[in-house]
């Protein structure tokens, strides 16, 4: 398992498009150094013979049909956006 | 019964007092702000209610209905249309929910109206309903110290008689352990079994809606009303829903239960341990096998759940991006930063701890190191459930090590605040489900503090963890001590007869 000391807050925060002060940054990696280190001993367990399980109920292609149903006005998709005019969405730029 | 005196009723009695028509759907409204007046300013468990929408509904509620005209509270993370959903975040301080939920048409369909939302900690992410960004929740029994969390605000308000019913979601024991510490019973239904749709996601493969009720046979209605298969959700199952109320009163002889030894770990509170082991012996003596099992795997619970929930989270809580709801950081100067200062800005501390860790356990290098061996172990933990209840029937252990702890008592130890949920949190990562019910009170300083008693029970068995809870809450008296805020709180609680 890796170490603990791998974790850098500063980069991971810029994965998760997470902005942090100082203050959190330093608070957070002492914090979830403390979190990690109790995590370690997840390696005493021997998974060598499990399967990975992502959901504990198994299910696998779950299919409908694909009919349309009610959806939503224009109006009510865009009734808590930010910012919105003609019926969109105002984005910040994405290209340049 | 005067109508100020209304809100003490559970739902069973108050539909009894509705179809007799001794009393309207909107005077049960009316009665019912009153008391929510009288103790909103000592708790602070709502965050929003709208009397005048749910005045209008109960004009036309047909009282025959299974919950016909009967309020229920709603926790903050779950749409009701046109309400306040925001889940205890700033990040959703404005948000108005344009649909229902599925388990919310379903309580309208039989008959119950949603009746306020409820406070939480912050996308649930808690045990203490402490990481609200709008306001800390307090414990009808104890002013100074949490109802619980993370569905702390449905918690309390049913305790102190300010809702009659709620709802709650259920990650890591985010029903049962509230339910405990507030002294109220609190179901975590089997994964699968309810509707999730509408429920805004903390952990996909964890999270549960179920109720949080003053009786095991109030839980029972609103189970049997919001229960089973919903093609909005793909992963709830399509088994049929049974009678949850009609098991009820039946006796336990024949029923195996479950005490498993790892439970009999350090750091349980005495008067906790000597409240469930009481409520075993009650148990037995009502006619239930006392069978003593081993669930190997436990000690890893809270490892598991930590790395498999916070890398859910990390991935599902990437859609507050401030772009289609929710707030928006103020002219950013390019997309990064639209996206970092509106996530910084918006997402409080544990949130954002959690995010940090999720995104981490996900990243390259670390991806099979943390989450792909936290599966794993997840599976080992299932299967550990798997064998007990070949031979037992439930499992009986306390919610929560220990009775409510002091408001900021635990907030600067993150740590120290997962481990609350030692005993629930394996339940979620086996998809199984589970009960608290009220089996005693701590004496705590002066204050009289709630013990719950859980009791799990294997995958779309909801129908035996209510058996067995009914007539354990038959037998004693403890859910009917109320808070000292609630309208008929009795000072002098017996224990067991």
């Amino acid at each position: 398992m890796a170490r603990t000391t791998d974790l850098d807050v500063g980069y991971v925060s810029k994965l998760a498009r997470l902005n942090l002060s100082d203050e959190e940054t330093a608070l957070f990696q002492r914090q979830l150094a403390d979190v990690l280190k109790y995590v370690e001993k997840l390696h005493e367990v021997d998974v060598s013979q499990v399967e990975t399980a992502a959901h504990a109920v198994p299910m696998f292609n779950v299919f409908r049909e694909d009919e349309p149903g009610p959806c939503f006005t224009p109006e009510e998709a865009l009734a808590n956006a930010p910012q919105k005019a003609n019926q969109l969405f105002i984005v910040t730029k994405v290209v340049e | 019964m005067s109508r100020s005196d209304l809100p003490a009723l559970t739902i069973a009695d108050l539909q009894s007092f509705l179809r007799r028509k001794e009393v309207s759907p909107g005077e049960v409204i009316e009665s019912l702000r009153a008391q929510i007046e009288t103790v909103e300013p000592k708790i602070d468990a709502y965050l929003s209610m709208d009397f005048e929408a749910a005045l209008k509904e109960a004009e036309r509620i047909d009282v025959d209905l299974p919950l016909g005209g009967v309020p229920i509270a709603i926790k903050d993370l779950i749409n009701v249309k046109g309400q306040p959903c925001t889940c205890g975040s700033k990040i959703l301080g404005n948000y108005r929910s344009p649909y229902d939920a599925t388990v919310i048409q379903r309580l309208r369909a039989a008959g119950a109206i949603p009746l306020g939302k409820t406070n939480m900690d912050e996308f649930a992410m808690g045990s203490s309903t402490e990481n609200s960004s709008v306001k800390v929740t307090r414990n009808p029994w104890d002013l100074s110290r949490v109802p619980g969390g993370s569905s702390g605000g449905s918690a309390a308000a049913v305790a102190a008689d300010a809702a009659f019913g709620a709802l709650g979601t259920d990650t890591g024991g985010s029903i049962r352990q509230p339910a405990s510490l507030s002294g109220v019973v609190g179901v975590k239904p089997s994964y699968g079994r309810v509707s999730r749709f509408g429920l805004t996601a903390f952990a996909s493969s964890l999270d549960q809606v179920g109720p949080l009720t003053k009786t095991v046979c109030d839980a029972a209605m609103i189970m049997k009303a919001m229960a089973g298969h919903d093609p909005q959700d793909s992963t709830s199952l399509p088994d049929p829903v049974p009678d949850y109320t009609k098991n009820l009163g039946r006796n336990l002889k024949g029923v195996r239960l479950g005490i498993p030894k790892e439970y009999r770990v350090g750091g349980i509170d005495p008067q906790v341990s000597s409240a469930v082991n009481a409520a075993i012996k009650q148990l037995e003596s009502l006619g239930a096998e006392i069978i003593h099992l081993s669930l190997p795997h436990t000690e890893y619970g809270i490892s598991v759940y930590y790395l498999l929930a916070t890398a859910e989270a990390s991935a599902n809580l990437a859609r507050f991006d401030g772009v289609r709801y929710g707030y928006r950081a103020n002219h950013p100067k390019d997309l990064l930063d639209h996206y970092g200062r509106t996530r910084g800005e918006g997402f409080g501390a544990e949130v954002k701890r959690r995010v940090i860790l999720g995104t981490y356990v996900l990243s390259s290098g670390y991806y099979d190191a943390y989450y792909v061996r936290a599966q794993k172990v997840r599976e080992l933990i299932r299967q550990d459930f798997v064998k007990a209840f070949e031979k037992v029937d439930a499992i009986i252990s306390p919610t929560s090590p220990e009775p409510a702890f002091k408001l900021g008592e635990r907030t600067a130890n993150p740590l120290a605040m997962y481990l609350a949920d030692i005993f629930t949190n394996t339940g979620n990562l086996a998809g199984i489900c589970g009960i608290s019910v009220p089996c005693g009170f701590a004496k705590v300083n002066g204050s009289q503090l709630p013990i719950g008693l859980q009791i799990l029970g294997k995958a779309l068995d909801e129908a035996r963890i209510f058996q067995i809870a009914y007539a354990y809450e038959q037998s004693t008296d403890w859910h009917k001590a109320r808070s000292p805020i609630s309208l008929n709180s009795k000072s002098e609680i017996r224990s067991a007869k």
